[in-house]
Order: structure tokens, then C-alpha cells, then sequence
């Protein structure tokens, strides 16, 4: 199943289920690079808030989602990281360098409407 | 007492439905909280590893209950290739796939016990246990 994308001003959002396969997140990662063009979208916010489990090709396609999207000009926050998600990641050994994160919807459109301003500002 | 669960591993489906099966019966036998998601997320590792190198295999569930160690067992067992050199796949950054190189020796940090045999031509099987600790035994 398509992981749906939500369309908010600049910014693009996609929430990630609980049961959600390589296939759909291959699918997203995709789907985000050519939204990120055609919409002109300045920033991308990942939520997981519903995911159980993160293993390391999740992650994988997180980062390099994120690293896409860099490249076409968006900023892309992942939220929603459970306490017990984020613990079973540290002990995998994964890491999320060089992306933003933050708790929830909120904190992630402000990280993105922070990074705007100061990139728009100087 | 102790009871077994079989599952096949084919398919992309396969490793939700296992990691979700697995979260259920470590549920079953005690676990909870971030143990939980250890427990799924090393068998998500390991399925995977089956999909990707032998396209199919199997993994058994099994729940140890003997008075006071409680636990899970999990095997995961193809009769793929094999793996010519298993230190080298212990190793963190080693894949031959799309992975990030931690799927197996992910899973041996994330579960208390962890062992693996290959046979090139013959297949792979990894055995790995998690025992349920009270919270107090948990802080080391």
C-alpha cells in the first residue's frame, strides 16, 4: 500500500505505518524525490510515530530519502521516534547523522520554518 | 514447559508478519516495554537476512518457560548459499546488499545470546535467545 503524502504550503508530509513493506518504503522515497520537484517543496517531514519496529533498511531508506531530498533543495525532519524505537536503534548501532530531528508534527514544522528563515535571511 | 512456532519466510510480508509474531509471543512469555521492540527488531534483521541471500527459509519461535529463566528462542534456517566467511559478516558495514551492514551483527547486540552456521551450498542457520530480566538485573 502506497504510503499517502500530505501537501502543506512548502512542505510535504508522510506518515509512516505500523506495517509498512520495503516495497511501500522504496515507494515513498521515490514518491517524495519527484513531489519534491514538481511541488517545489522546500521541506519534507517524515512521521513515524506509528512504527513499532526500525530496522536497519528502514533506516537506510530514511537516510538516503533524506539525502535525496537535500539534493533537490528540501529539508527533510523525521518525527515521532518512540522512546523504545529510538533505544532498540542505539543498540543496533544506527544512527540518523546529519538529519533533523523532533518529537512530533509541530516541533518538525518548526525546525523546517527555522531552517528556512535562516537560510532565506542570509 | 515450552512451545514452538513455525513461520516461513518468502516474501517481504513475511518479515512484518514475523516481527509481529514475534513482539506477540515475547509479549506471551513475559517481555514488555523496549524489550519488545529489541525482540522485533532483531527478528526483522534476521528475516530479512533470509529474504535477501536465500529468498526463502524459515524461522521457529520457541518460548522457554523453566521455573526461573523465561525466555525466546528464535532460529532462522534457509538452505541458501551460505556464507563463505561468517567472521566477515559479524563485522559492522559488511553487506553485500542494500543494507546499512548491520543486520547481523545488529541482531547479536540487540538479543542476549547469538550464534550462527553456515555452509556454503548448504544454507545458514542463526540461533538467537533472549532472556526476560527483572528490571533490577538490567541495570549493569
Amino acid at each position: 500500500m502506497a504510503i499517502p503524502i500530505l501537501k502543506l504550503g512548502d512542505y510535504l508530509i508522510a506518515s509512516i505505518q505500523s506495517a509498512v513493506t520495503d516495497a511501500d518504503l522504496t515507494r515513498l522515497q521515490d514518491d517524495l524525490a519527484r513531489q519534491v520537484g514538481e511541488l517545489r517543496s522546500r521541506g519534507v517531514i517524515v512521521d513515524v510515530t506509528a512504527a513499532e519496529v526500525m530496522d536497519s533498511f528502514t533506516i537506510r531508506t530514511l537516510l538516503d530519502l533524506a539525502h535525496i531530498g537535500k539534493l533537490r533543495g528540501a529539508e527533510t525532519v523525521i518525527v515521532g521516534l518512540k522512546p523504545e524505537v529510538a533505544f532498540a536503534m542505539v543498540q543496533l548501532g544506527l544512527r540518523l547523522d546529519g538529519v533533523a530531528t523532533g518529537l512530533d508534527l509541530e516541533e518538525g514544522l518548526a525546525i523546517l520554518r527555522r531552517v528556512r528563515s535562516s537560510t532565506d535571511g542570509g | 514447559m515450552e512451545d514452538e512456532h513455525h513461520l516461513r519466510i518468502g516474501s517481504e510480508h513475511d518479515i512484518l508478519t514475523a516481527r509481529q509474531r514475534g513482539r506477540e509471543l515475547a509479549a506471551a512469555v513475559g517481555f514488555s516495554g523496549s524489550d519488545l521492540t529489541i525482540v522485533a527488531t532483531a527478528i526483522s534483521e534476521i528475516a530479512r537476512n533470509i529474504l535477501e541471500y536465500a529468498r526463502e527459509g524459515e524461522i521457529v519461535f520457541t518460548l522457554v518457560r523453566n521455573g526461573p529463566s523465561q525466555g525466546i528462542v528464535v532460529v532462522a534456517r534457509d538452505e541458501g548459499p551460505g556464507i563463505p566467511d561468517v567472521a566477515l559478516a559479524m563485522q559492522d558495514g559488511y553487506s553485500t546488499r542494500r543494507s546499512l551492514g548491520l543486520g547481523l551483527p545488529g541482531a547479536r547486540r540487540l538479543m542476549d545470546e547469538f550464534d550462527i552456521q553456515s555452509e556454503v551450498g548448504r544454507g545458514t542457520t542463526v540461533t538467537m535467545k533472549k532472556w526476560v530480566q527483572s528490571r533490577s538485573a538490567r541495570v549493569s
